[in-house]
C-alpha cells in the first residue's frame, strides 16, 4: 500500500463528479484569478460580495422555473452589476451604500423565491444547495456553459487590459488621455458579474467572493505588478479548489459519520489560509528589507 | 382585512412578534446611523452574516442560539479590527466574511440540520419568537442602545471629524473596534429574529433615508428609528395577512424606504435651487468625479 492510496482515497481518479469538479474548478479559478485582481486594487469587494449574493435571487428564481442555477446566476448578476452601475457605483462617495440598498432588495426576492421553492416541492434542498453550492453535484452537460462563460470574462479582461488599469491606478490620468472611464468600469463590472456567477455555481452563492477576493488579495501582497499577481491568484484558487476537491472526498473516512464535508468548506478555509500566509511572508519580506 | 384576521394578529404568539420586532427596529435605527455616517455598509453586512456560524455551531453542540451569535460576531468583529489595521479593509472584511460563513455550512453539514432551520436563521422567522426570547432581546437591545449613548460625541466626532477626534485623542482605532463591538452586541440580539441575511437590510435602509431627509442628527437618529419601526411592523403584518416570508417584505420595503426618501430629496433640492436642467452628456465621456 503506497502513500499515495492514503492521500487519493479509491475511486478518486475515475469517478465522474470529480472529473466535472476539477474541470470546473480550473475554469473558474483562472477566471476569478484575471477579474479578482482588478477588484480588489478597485477595492470594490463589496460590489463582488454582492453580486455573489445577489446571485442566491436567481439560482432561487431558476429553481422555481426548473432551469439550471448557472443559467440564474448569470442573468441576475449581469441585471444586477447594470443596476448598480445605474446608481452610481462607479462614485466612491456613497457606493457602498448604493450597493448595500440594492443587495438587501435582491435578498428580500431572494427569501420570497427560496420560500416558493420550499412550499412548492420542485426545490427541495434548494437553500442550502444555492448558498453554500455542491460542486460534486453539477453535471458535465454543464461544462461547456461554464468554459464559454470563463473565455468570455477572460477575453474582455485581455481586451480592457490597458485602459482598465490606468483607469483603475488613475481614473483623471485615464480620463484625461480620452479612455471613455464610465464604460471601461461599467464593461468590467459585466466580467466581474461573469466571475461572480462562475464562482457561484463551484463555492455557492454567498461563499462565492472567497475565489474572487481571497486569491487575488494574496497575490497583491506578494508582488505589486498586476499581470503577476493575475498569475499568482489564478496559481492560489487552483491550488485551493484541487486541494479542497481531494479534502473534501477524503473526508468521507472522516468523523463524526459517513457523511463528506462541505467542498465549499476547504476551499475557502485554504484561501483563507493562503491569506495569512501571504501577509507572512510579506511582513518577512518587510523585515529584512 | 378581515375583522377577525385583524383582531387575531394582536394575539397570543403574535405579541411577541410585536414586541420583538419593535425592540429590533430601535436597535437597528440607532445603531444603524452610525453605520451609515461612518460608511461601515461592508461591516455591517460582513458581521451578521457571519454570526450565522456561531448560530449553526450552537445548534451542533447544543447551547443557545443567541450565545453561538454573540460569541462569532465578536469574533468576526474582532477579525475585521486587527487584521484591517494591515491589508485592504474590504478584501479583509470579505475573506472573514466567508471564511466564517463556509464554517457554518460546514456545521450545518455535520449537524445533519433541517433546511427550515437553515432558512431561518438566514431570513429570520419573526413570527417563530417565543417568549423567552424577549427578555434577553430587550437587555440586550438596552445595552446596545446604552452604548451608542455612551459613546455618542466620540463616536460622533471620529465619524464626522477624523482628524480632529485623532487631536482631540479619541482613537480612530479604538472608536472602530468599540462601535464593531456594538455592532456585534446588535447582531446577537436581532439575528433570531430577523435572520443574518436581512437585519443588513434594515440598519442601511431606514437610517440612509432618514439621513436625505435631514441634516441634523439628533432628528435623523428618531426618524431613522421611526422609519425602521414602520418596515418592520408593516413587514410583519403583510406577512401575516399573505403568509409569504417576513425577510421579503423587510428586504424589499427597506429598499422602497430609501428610494421614496432619496425621490423625496431630489424633488425638494430641484424645487429649491431651480436648477438649469443639465442637458443629457454623451454616454462613457467625462463624469470622473
Amino acid at each position: 500500500m503506497s502513500l499515495g492510496f492514503f492521500v487519493f482515497a479509491p475511486g478518486f481518479w475515475d469517478n465522474e463528479a470529480v472529473h466535472v469538479a476539477l474541470a470546473v474548478g480550473t475554469a473558474v479559478a483562472i477566471v476569478a484569478g484575471v477579474v479578482g485582481v482588478f477588484t480588489v486594487m478597485r477595492g470594490q469587494s463589496f460590489a463582488g460580495e454582492s453580486l455573489g449574493d445577489i446571485g442566491t435571487t436567481g439560482g432561487s428564481a431558476a429553481a422555481l422555473v426548473g432551469a439550471g442555477p448557472l443559467a440564474g446566476f448569470v442573468a441576475v448578476d449581469v441585471l444586477a452589476a447594470a443596476a448598480m452601475e445605474l446608481v452610481g457605483v462607479q462614485r466612491v462617495r456613497g457606493r457602498d451604500l448604493a450597493t448595500g440598498i440594492v443587495l438587501g432588495a435582491a435578498i428580500g426576492l431572494a427569501a420570497f423565491f427560496l420560500y416558493l421553492d420550499s412550499t412548492q416541492g420542485s426545490g427541495n434542498g434548494s437553500t442550502v444547495t444555492i448558498l453554500f453550492g455542491s460542486i460534486f453535484a453539477i453535471s458535465s452537460a454543464t461544462i461547456p456553459a461554464v468554459v464559454g462563460l470563463a473565455a468570455l470574462a477572460v477575453t474582455m479582461i485581455v481586451v480592457l487590459y490597458r485602459p482598465l488599469l490606468l483607469a483603475t491606478v488613475s481614473p483623471e490620468m485615464a480620463a484625461a488621455r480620452g479612455i471613455p472611464v464610465r464604460l471601461v468600469g461599467a464593461l468590467y463590472l459585466l466580467a466581474l458579474a461573469l466571475a461572480t456567477a462562475l464562482a457561484a455555481i463551484t463555492i455557492g452563492t454567498i461563499l462565492s467572493t472567497a475565489l474572487l477576493i481571497g486569491p487575488a488579495a494574496a497575490a497583491l501582497r506578494l508582488t505589486r505588478r498586476p499581470l503577476r499577481a493575475m498569475l499568482g491568484a489564478t496559481a492560489i484558487g487552483i491550488g485551493a479548489v484541487w486541494l479542497g476537491i481531494l479534502l473534501a472526498y477524503d473526508s468521507y473516512h472522516w468523523p463524526p459519520h459517513e457523511h463528506g464535508w462541505p467542498v465549499s468548506f476547504f476551499v475557502v478555509a485554504l484561501v483563507f489560509l493562503g491569506y495569512l500566509a501571504s501577509g507572512l511572508v510579506e511582513w518577512r519580506r518587510e523585515r529584512g528589507a | 382585512m378581515a375583522a377577525g384576521a385583524g383582531r387575531l394578529m394582536f394575539e397570543g404568539f403574535m405579541v411577541n412578534a410585536w414586541e420583538v420586532s419593535g425592540i429590533v427596529a430601535v436597535v437597528a435605527g440607532v445603531v444603524g446611523f452610525f453605520t451609515v455616517l461612518r460608511g461601515s455598509v461592508f461591516a455591517a453586512h460582513a458581521i451578521p452574516n457571519g454570526s450565522f456560524a456561531g448560530a449553526a455551531g450552537a445548534g451542533l453542540v447544543g447551547v443557545s442560539t443567541i450565545f453561538g451569535l454573540g460569541v462569532a460576531a465578536f469574533v468576526g468583529a474582532l477579525g475585521i479590527g486587527l487584521l484591517g489595521r494591515r491589508g485592504r479593509h474590504d478584501a479583509v472584511t470579505a475573506l472573514m466574511l466567508v471564511m466564517m460563513l463556509a464554517t457554518g455550512a460546514l456545521f450545518v453539514s455535520l449537524g445533519n440540520q433541517y433546511e427550515p432551520a437553515v432558512y431561518a436563521l438566514l431570513f429570520g422567522e419573526v413570527l417563530g419568537v417565543s417568549d423567552n426570547q424577549l427578555w434577553p432581546t430587550l437587555v440586550l437591545g438596552l445595552v446596545c442602545v446604552a452604548a451608542i449613548a455612551a459613546l455618542y460625541r466620540p463616536l460622533m466626532l471620529s465619524s464626522a471629524l477624523p482628524e480632529v477626534g485623532e487631536a482631540r485623542g479619541i482613537g480612530a482605532f479604538r472608536i472602530e473596534l468599540a462601535f464593531l463591538g456594538v455592532l456585534a452586541l446588535a447582531t446577537a440580539m436581532t439575528v433570531p429574529v430577523v435572520g443574518t441575511l436581512l437585519i443588513f437590510s434594515l440598519m442601511i435602509g431606514a437610517p440612509a433615508a432618514a439621513r436625505s431627509l435631514t441634516d441634523r442628527p439628533g432628528v435623523a437618529m428618531a426618524l431613522s428609528v421611526v422609519l425602521a419601526l414602520v418596515v418592520v411592523w408593516s413587514a410583519i403584518a403583510a406577512s401575516y395577512e399573505t403568509d409569504w416570508p417576513v425577510g421579503f417584505f423587510v428586504g424589499t420595503g427597506s429598499a422602497a424606504v430609501f428610494v421614496a426618501a432619496r425621490l423625496w430629496q431630489a424633488g425638494r433640492e430641484r424645487f429649491a435651487r431651480r436648477r438649469r436642467p443639465r442637458g443629457r452628456q454623451p454616454e462613457g465621456l467625462g463624469s470622473v468625479a
